[in-house]
This record gives C-alpha cells, structure tokens and sequence, in this order.
C-alpha cells in the first residue's frame, strides 16, 4: 500500500473508532445549517442542564452494564427516590403536606433518606443477582415491578391521596433549580451536581482497586475469580452504587420539575441503557468509559432539543431516536469484530 | 484399493511460520489411516486445509477422482467428508434425532416429518449396532454416546471420509472397543476413516496405515503391521529430547507442602491424594483426560471444595476456600483454558499482569500508577513479552505470549508455590523452550512448581518427580531421572 492510500485509511479507521464524537459533531454542524440561531449560550445552557440527571442515571447503569449485567430497576428507583425526597421537602406552609407537622429539614437530611434507602434497593439487586445467579434482567425486572408497587403504596395515602406530591420548599427549589450566574447567564446547579458525579465515577472506574475489578468481572468472569477477584463483593458494591446515583437524581429530578408522583422516572432505565450503549458501553461487558456515556447522554438531548427547536413532530424524534441505537451498535459491534 | 482422498503438496504459511510444508496425505477407500504428530506437528493445521476452514496457499486435494476445495465444513459435509470432533458441537437441549437431521428436516408439505426423521436414524443407528433412542436429548448422553451420534451423522450423510480427531481421549476401555468395532462397520461400507490420536497401542490394532508429521512437514507414510510404538515415536520426534528442552539447574531442597488425603466435595473427581512438593522442585502431573489432575490442583487454590483432607504450606495447615485465601497463603495457578480462564481479551497487557495483585498497590482508595506501570514493566521484561506497548489488548498477542504474561502475573504475587495446568498448550515450539527454560528458572529461584501436563516428553524432560494419576486416584509417585514412558502409561491405566 502506498503512503498516501495508507493515511486515507488511518482516517476512515479513526473516524470509526470515535464513530459516537464524529455523530455528534454532525448532528449539531446539521441543526446549526438548518437553523443557525441554534448556536446561543442558552440551548447549550438548557442542553446540560437536561442531560444533568439523565448523566448521573446513565452512569450508575454503566457500571452494572459493563460487569456484564443490566438494570431495569432504575427508572422506577429513580420515582421512588423522588417521591420520598418530595415528601420530606415540602415548604412549612404548604396545605396539602403529605407530613403536616414536618418542620423544614436541612436539605442534606431527606437527600440522604432517598439515597440510602435506593443505595439498599441497588445492594439487594447486586445481592440476588450475585449470590443466587438469578440473570439481572430477571433480577431487576422484578425489582422494577416490586420498587413500582412500595412507590404507589407510599405516595397513595392518608391524608389526601394519590395525588402529586409538590409545594417544595424554597430551598430544595433552589438546589435544583436556580444556579450561577456568570455575566448575563445563569448556570444551573444541576450542570455542576453532574460533573462533580462524572469525576467520581471517573476515579473510581480508573483509578482504584473497585474500578479494575468491575472491567475484570465484566470482561472475564472466571478470569477474574481465578484471580482472586471477590466477584460477588465487587458486584454487590457496583450495584449499590447505581442505587446511590439514581436516588440522588430522583431528588434532582423531584427538585426539577417542582413535584413528584409513582410515575416520576417511568422508562428512564431504557433511556439510560439506550445513551450508553450508544456511548460504547459494551452490552457483553468489560468496555465503557465515562466520556462516551456522557457523549452517549448529550447525543439523546441534543436529538430532543435540536430536533423540537427546528419544528419537527416529535413523532419523527422517535423514529430518529430508534435508528440511532441500532446504527450506532451495528458501527461498534464492527469494530469489536474487526479486532478478533 | 484405490484412494478416496489425495492431499498432495499442502503447504500453508502463517506470518512468520511454514505451518506445513508440502504434506501429502493419501488415504484409500475403506481403510482406516492414522494421522500422527506431536502437538504442534500441523495434523489439525492439515484436517482445517481439507475442510476450508484455512485456505491453503499451495498443493491440490482429490477427493473420489476428482480435485475440490471445500469453502467450509458444510460443504465438505455435503460431499461426503465429515468430522467427529474432539470438542462435540451439538445442540445439548435438542433430541438425538434434531441434532442429526438439523439443516436439513424431512418435511411432509410445510411440517416436519418426525417418523421418517425417528425411522431414518432408527436405521442408522441399527446398522452401525448403535443402542440409543433417537428421542433422548443430547445433554443425558455420556461423551460416548454423543460420539457415537456424531458418527451417525456423518453416515446419514453418506460420508466417504470421516475424520476422527482423538476419539478415544474420553471413552473407557468398554467404550473403546464399541467405537473400535463401529469403525470396523464403517470399513466394510467402504468408508474411509482418517484417525488422528496419540495412543500408540490404538493406533496399532486399529488402522491400516499410518502417515507421521512432524514440525509441519511429512515424514513418512507406512502399513501398520510394520510398524512398533518405538518406530513411530523415533519418526515423530526425529530428534533427541535434549535439544527440545533447556538443561535442568535447578536444586530440590526441604519440603514446602504437604497434601494429606485430599478428597473432593463432589464425587466423582479425586480421592485421597498424597504428596510433598519440595522448595525448587518442578513436580509433574501426569494421566489421562478424566483422571482429575485439574480438578487436584483447583482445589489447592480454593477453586473447588475439598470434602477432607489437609494442605500444609510450611509446616503448617492452610485453609484455601477461594482464589483470595490461596493467594494470600502464597499459591498461584495458571489455569488450563487460556481463553476462558486466563486472560482478559479485551483489556491490555498492563491490566492483564496486575489484576490478581491489586491489593499491593493500593494507597489509600487510589491505586499507584507508578508501581503499576513499574510492575506491567517487569512482567513485559523479564518474561520476553513481545509487545508494542504496555496498553496493547492482550488478546492481540501470539498464545506464547499471553502464556508469559499469565506467569508473569502470577510471579507478582510472590507465590511460594506455582501450580502451572498444561503451561504450554496451544504454543508454538520455540515458545514453549521459552516457558521451559522460565518454569527451570523459577524453580532455581526456590519456587516449588506443580506442573500438569498431557505431553510426556516435557514432562519427562521438565519435571523432578511425576505424580501420576488414575481415575482420581494416585497411582504412584515416579522419579523422572528413572522412570519411562511406559511406567507412566501403565501407572495412568492403573484403575
């Protein structure tokens, strides 16, 4: 092969590689020709402050994704999370407290109830799944059914029912609402919540013993029994993590919207499995990093964004949105398999 | 008798290796013909040629009169050469019959014609004095029995040829000689049998010729009945066992562990093993596939549970219930199954030397990059890696090469004892000198090494001392210096 043929190639294997960064550059270069006001502080604003808590789920499925396993659990985990966070945070004179005599409790005191109480839902699906082999999907689908039924249990009471828990106080309003200002824009908290999460995870996938050990299960089960890898522990622990992530974005979620009910992060699981696979987290386990989750996320919301800014039905968003997972795996299954 | 099947001049090249080098294999109709080689010979390089599973570079195959070459298996398949393999593919969750006629169903307009798919293999089964019910489903078989079908598969498609790629590796004697009585069946339709084993005594009663490689050339293609094992094990070495293994220098020195009546958990497997392993002796493992030399040194390193009996390390008794404890008590093992046991494909060199010595390097909640990358370097080194870089996927590397990060991972951990499961299978020769000459060194260093093998040569060129087994039992305990080949197959058969 000739020099110059050998550069052209180098090119289109690299484009190949990082197929999900050169996507993403086309989808924004094509929604900024088709509408160039697209390109204002404000979309990028409300672009990350949308991805904040979808990143934070994303990467807590991520990492139970890349030991091999899957989380259906996480949508519903996300609803309950935010239903218990939305109760204790209701402003003191709000009517229809579902606690009327709850004085306001510090904002960490409720966000730390949720987290744990999800952070214990994680552990027990790391628990069946590692210790009794029940496949994940199994494991956690009937954990997505059983989280479902304690949320509705829990938001359907006395006094008044079955109906959206909001009035939020002031201060959990502005934790999850307001933000920075700099210069003439306001950066939301939410941004920064999701990167302070990102570099966690970040450390804990690349830099310690935990984050080794998850590639190894995921990448060779027996391998890394054999060496002397606790599977189970390191399981259990990864699982318990995704649970602490979702339940903190449960109470952003709550903290969000302004309320919360049984149905808050319906199918958010499919979402976050769906921007992750299409950041390159491997299916098969072993493969993902949390650069390509968080690409994996924005290509989802810029989709919605930029798609719903230049007027097209959200019908079509659907479509797009479909195609874009299968055609995204279809490039790196052909990547994998080229290196066999 | 004219041939069914000429390979002539087969020559097919690796990057770097000739793996065969003009072969020629002739075979004649209804004749069973021995292929034989040591490990590495290029006998599965050549049956892979015939069925299009590698494509050869040079040389022509004629198969019934005419020259062919088959795209893959299926189309060797349907023009009447099969294979019976080592490892049996079959549908374990399917019936006998499914598994027969899968691909190609007897239909009656769109369904399927279960009685004539139960009639036709009823058939078969009954001319080749098969006893199995075309109804069971794969996964009750014993390895016999599923052989067995395989071999009525390759009839129902009227195979000239069969290939039987060591048959016998997993049949008791009983079972042996209802194979052996099969395959004389098939003689008499006039089927050629191409029969690839190691057993010389086999090879002997069973065929009619015999065609030896060896270092993927071919060496000589001769009757049966003039043939002794000591002929055929002169032409298949062709050299003397010095020059294939490095000189020993190590020095055996006081024990270091003592296995006491091991037994284990789930029978059948071993029972009540015994013996010393001494600082900077190499003791070999020998015995058949099925006599449970795996399953003896997996239970040391806490892979598999021990029902009784006692391992002491020094004197004094360990307790190795997982992987970790047996680490931590100073083991190390190198599994058998490479691929499925061994080696993280995917991940890189650095990973793969690392993972099972975590614990070393952590400070704090972090994980020294230095010391990893000091170590990574180490395994790189010391054990003449071959790589590009520290993060190349190990996966990308030659068997050998991997082999030599494995140890080297292990060496990491500092174990008192490596135990080592068939170290050098699927390696090509010049790496295997290399282990050789690393397992010698490292029990110069005071290592006592536990090394199981299937090759008698490197055991009888490698080891101290062989522990030879029998279906789960010790059959004895042999010093190499003294000891023969015969001795040791004799011992493997004990019970």
């Amino acid at each position: 092969m000739n020099n110059k043929a050998k550069k052209g190639s180098n090119i289109i294997k690299w484009l190949f590689d990082n197929v999900i960064y050169v996507f993403l550059v086309l989808l924004v270069i094509g929604i900024i020709i088709a509408s160039p006001d697209f390109l204002s502080m404000t979309n990028f604003i409300n672009i990350l402050s949308q991805s904040s808590s979808r990143i934070i789920i994303a990467l807590g499925i991520a990492g139970i994704l890349i030991l091999g396993g899957t989380d259906l659990s996480a949508g519903r985990q996300v609803g309950l999370a935010a239903v218990i966070s939305a109760s204790l945070l209701q402003a003191g004179d709000y009517a229809y407290k579902m606690y009327p005599n709850l004085p306001e409790l510090p904002l960490f005191v409720p966000i730390l109830i949720a987290m744990v109480i999800t952070g214990l839902f994680g552990t027990l699906n790391g628990w069946i799944v590692s210790k009794f082999h029940v496949p994940p999907f199994i494991a956690t689908l009937g954990m997505m059914i059983g989280v479902y039924g304690i949320t509705s249990i829990y938001f359907d009471r006395p006094p008044y029912g079955a109906q959206p828990i909001g009035g939020l106080s002031e201060a959990f309003t502005t934790f999850a609402q307001r933000g920075i200002k700099i210069g003439q824009y306001e950066f939301p908290y939410l941004i920064f919540y999701a990167v302070i999460v990102s570099i966690l995870i970040w450390i804990i996938w690349n830099k310690t013993q935990l984050g080794k050990n998850m590639y190894a299960i995921g990448g060779n089960p027996e391998a890394a029994k054999v060496s002397g890898v606790n599977v189970a522990k390191n399981m259990i622990i990864i699982y318990m993590i995704a649970g602490l992530l979702y339940g903190f974005a449960g109470t952003l979620e709550a903290g969000r919207v302004g309320s919360a009910t049984n149905n808050t992060g319906n199918m958010y699981e499919l979402d976050a499995i769906a921007a992750a696979v299409v950041g390159g987290v491997s299916l098969s386990g072993g493969i993902g990093t949390v650069a390509g989750v968080i690409t994996g996320v924005l290509i989802f919301q810029i989709i919605n964004y930029g798609l719903a800014f230049l007027g097209v039905s959200p019908y079509i968003q659907f479509i797009v949105k479909g195609a874009i997972i299968v055609v995204a795996v279809a490039f790196d299954m052909r990547k994998h398999a080229k290196k066999k | 008798m004219s041939n069914i099947l000429e390979m002539i001049n087969i020559t097919k090249r690796f990057p770097g290796v000739v793996a065969l080098d003009r072969v020629s294999l002739k075979v004649k109709a209804g004749s069973v013909h021995a292929l034989m080689g040591e490990n590495g010979a290029g006998k599965s390089t050549l049956m892979k040629c015939l069925f299009g599973i590698y494509s050869m570079d040079e040389g022509k195959i004629i198969f019934d009169g005419k020259e062919v070459s088959f795209a893959n298996s299926k189309q060797a398949l349907e023009n009447g050469v099969s294979m019976v393999h080592q490892e049996l593919n079959q549908v374990r969750q399917r019936n006998v019959m499914d598994n027969i006629w899968l691909g190609r169903y007897p239909k009656k307009g769109i369904f399927i014609d279960e009685k004539k798919m139960y009639e036709d293999t009823a058939a078969i089964f009954k001319s080749l004095d098969i006893n199995i019910d075309p109804r069971r489903k794969v996964s009750s078989l014993s390895v016999s029995e599923m052989q067995m079908v395989e071999i009525a598969k390759a009839v129902s498609y009227d195979s000239k040829v069969i290939v039987m790629d060591e048959p016998t590796s997993s049949l008791t004697e009983k079972e042996v000689a209802h194979l052996f009585k099969i395959i004389r069946t098939l003689k008499s339709k006039n089927v050629a049998i191409i029969y690839i084993s190691h057993k010389m005594e086999e090879i002997l009663k069973i065929s009619d010729e015999v065609t030896i490689m060896r270092d993927g050339q071919y060496i000589a293609t001769k009757s049966a009945k003039d043939l002794t094992t000591d002929e055929i094990i002169k032409l298949m070495v062709g050299r003397d066992l010095s020059q294939r293994f490095p000189p020993k220098v190590n020095q055996p020195g006081d024990v270091i562990l003592k296995v006491k009546n091991l037994t284990a958990e789930m029978q059948p497997s071993f029972k009540d093993i015994n013996f010393e392993l001494r600082k900077g002796e190499i003791l070999g493992i020998a015995g058949l596939v099925g006599s449970k030399r795996t399953e003896v040194v997996e239970a040391l390193f806490g892979l598999r549970a021990i029902q009784s009996g006692t391992i002491e390390l020094h004197g004094k008794e360990v307790i190795n219930h997982s992987p970790q404890q047996a680490i931590k008590n100073g083991f190390a093992l190198v599994t058998e199954e490479r691929r499925s046991t061994g080696i993280f494909p995917g991940l890189s060199i650095s990973f793969n030397s690392i993972i099972a010595n975590l614990p070393q390097y952590r400070k704090g909640i972090f994980l020294s990059e230095s010391q990893v990358y000091d170590d990574t370097k180490w395994v790189i080194d010391s054990m003449k890696v071959k790589t590009p870089s520290q993060k190349t996927a190990i996966g990308t590397l030659s068997g050998g090469n991997q082999q030599k990060v494995i140890i080297g991972r292990w060496l990491l951990t500092k174990p008192d004892v490596l135990l080592l499961d068939e170290p050098t299978r699927g390696i090509d020769v010049g790496a295997k000198f290399e282990i050789y000459q690393l397992i010698n060194q490292l029990a110069s260093e005071g290592k006592g090494i536990i090394m199981i093998s299937s090759e008698m040569p490197e055991l009888l060129g490698v080891t101290d001392r062989i522990l030879v087994m029998s279906n789960g039992r010790a059959a004895g305990i042999v010093e190499t210096k003294t000891t023969s080949q015969e001795e040791i197959m004799r011992l493997a058969a004990l019970y």
